[in-house]
């Protein structure tokens, strides 16, 4: 109970995002789904934001701590820039004009 | 700086959503991407700055600015150099990297949060993030190596028991934590539960068939959506909560799509069971009719509305630039060619739409199933490429078949079908195809990517 009451705004706000989320995507054309699978996919790396700010407080002498988060870093970088880079690559195929 | 920041997650969120609203249609498609690539970079930079004026160590900052870059060039570098062929195995590799980061950060913050000031309620979101994150790790790479055919489907009982007992364990695991009776430190116990959650990643996968990759890659996709979400709650940071939430939508919406078009429900999927045909498989004769290459190319050019079925095969024996070509040739004789796509065709969703972009066919000429469904029997040549089972007149009339009640396009209404086969080999079901005793249908034989070239010349002499 003291959960529900701590964060009742984030529950309106998850409920809210699951039915816009489902609203906007049920509208994407099965053309689309590869590329709106990968945009998608590199929007999940926002994650790379919770992985700095961990990092932020790792203690400078604590190694293994900080090469994991050094790792989660570049895993969630990796995800951020490969998934919007080839996203944009089949978009631009799809907006091609002959 | 902080309200500046919170007003800056809020802009990244929006441009999230926004971004997504713009995909739906293939002309403001890229701007979509840029919108949402562009909010993601404002939450970096953001989160970044913060770290900058907080006193951080200077270890810290390069360490991160490092990985931040080795990771952009990499990214880069991979989305440039990949095959459109390839495209399902990148996309699991970059949803792998996802739920790494999601594992890793569960490992790294449970080790800085003090378990005894720490509410519960964190603990346990810090583990849902870890374990999902986990399971998307290891399951996305063992589908990205299916995908790449390194890897062969296991369906054996012990995977698949082992597999469940995993999962309850890690169900019971924490409950058993948090009462108090496992006796360690709440970072070893983080370990733990990664290392089963990795573990059942794998098993997870293992047995899931080839064909019914398009399902679990929209899954695990949602997977590490939300294991993003479960991080953003432990942080209270809604851009990540949005995020992961819009992701995890995506993929649970696709899953279903897959699983539907596929008459499948997600559950048979996942055990990687298959329906057995009642009554044992009855084999009828099929008088099937041959055609040759100037026929068909014939019958194509005197045609006046075209339609391909395109399948797997064709992005197998890559054919898809020269049936560009085909379709080039017949509009500049007048004929109207269309493509009626069916939704598993590809091994992921939409797959064979970014295939059939690449060789430069307009999307305006990709129709889905039901678009084409309605109007088949305008079309006076249906050309099927290398599809088999999603054509087959069985799944609607047949209740005995394997494939009865999988959605199809029904080829069949169309006043000609004309298959192309390397042989009279089955389809993925292993299912006898009704429609090639068909009257309306014609087989031609051979190699598709030859067979097509052969077309491709003829018509030029026409």
């Amino acid at each position: 109970m003291e959960f529900i009451n701590q964060h009742i705004q984030e529950i309106y706000f998850v409920i809210f995002c699951v039915f816009i989320g489902i609203e906007v995507i049920a509208n994407v054309p099965a053309i689309l789904h590869t590329p709106l699978m990968s945009g998608a996919n590199a929007i999940s790396g926002v994650i790379l934001v919770g992985a700095i700010i961990v990092m932020l407080r790792v203690p400078a002498n604590d190694y293994l701590n900080l090469t994991l988060g050094g790792i989660a870093v570049f895993l969630g970088t990796l995800n951020i820039s490969g998934g919007f880079f080839v996203t944009g690559r089949m978009f631009k195929m799809f907006s091609q004009k002959k | 700086m902080y309200a500046i920041i919170e007003v800056g997650y809020l802009i990244a969120t929006l441009s999230f959503l926004g971004g997504l609203k713009f995909m739906s249609s293939p002309k403001n498609a890229k701007t979509g991407n840029l919108i949402a690539a562009m909010g993601m970079v404002l939450a970096v930079v953001l989160t970044f700055l913060a770290a900058i004026t907080a006193t951080v160590p200077y270890t810290n900052l390069i360490i991160m600015l490092l990985a931040i870059a080795v990771g952009t060039l990499i990214g880069k570098r991979l989305s440039d150099k990949v095959q459109m062929t390839g495209m399902p195995q990148l996309v699991s590799l970059f949803n792998a990297t996802g739920g790494g980061c999601a594992m890793l950060l569960g490992l790294v913050e449970a080790n800085q949060m003090d378990p005894a000031t720490t509410i519960i309620s964190n603990q346990i979101l810090l583990i849902s993030g870890l374990v999902t994150g986990a399971i998307a790790l290891t399951g996305s790479i063992i589908a990205e190596r299916k995908l790449a055919g390194k890897v062969k489907d296991r369906r054996s009982k012990t995977v698949i028991f082992s597999a469940r007992i995993l999962l309850g364990l890690m169900i019971l695991l924490p409950v058993l934590y948090f009462i108090g009776i496992i006796p360690i430190g709440f970072t070893a116990f983080m370990y733990v539960l990664a290392t089963l959650a990795m573990v059942y990643g794998v098993l997870f996968v293992l047995p899931i068939g080839g064909a019914d990759m398009p399902v679990v890659i929209s899954l695990l996709n949602s997977i590490t959506g939300i294991a993003t979400a479960f991080a953003g709650f432990v942080y209270g940071n809604k851009a990540m909560i949005a995020g992961g939430i819009f992701v995890g939508a995506a993929g649970i919406l696709l899953t279903l799509l897959m699983c539907k078009a596929m008459n499948r429900s997600l559950l048979k999927v996942l055990a990687g069971t298959f329906k057995k045909s009642k009554n044992g498989v009855v084999e009828e004769e099929q008088d099937i009719k041959e055609i040759s290459i100037s026929e068909t190319a014939l019958s194509l050019s005197f045609a006046q509305k075209v339609a391909i079925v395109p399948g797997y095969g064709l992005a197998v024996a890559q054919a898809q630039h020269i049936c560009g070509q085909l379709q080039q040739l017949l509009e500049k004789r007048n004929v109207e060619v269309n493509y009626i796509i069916h939704p598993v065709a590809g091994r992921m969703p939409g797959h064979m739409n970014v295939l059939l972009a690449e060789a430069n066919v307009d999307y305006s000429r990709l129709k889905e199933m039901d678009e084409g469904n309605e109007n088949m029997e305008q079309y006076d040549t249906v050309l099927v490429l290398g599809a088999n089972d999603v054509v087959n007149p069985a799944a609607e009339n047949n209740p005995d078949s394997p494939v009865y009640g999988m959605p199809i396009i029904r080829a069949y209404e169309s006043k000609q079908v004309i298959v192309m086969k390397r042989s009279m080999g089955k389809g993925y079901a292993g299912v006898q195809n009704d429609l090639f005793g068909l009257e309306n249908c014609s087989i031609l034989f051979g190699d598709a990517k030859a067979s097509l070239q052969e077309i491709v010349n003829q018509l030029k002499l026409i």
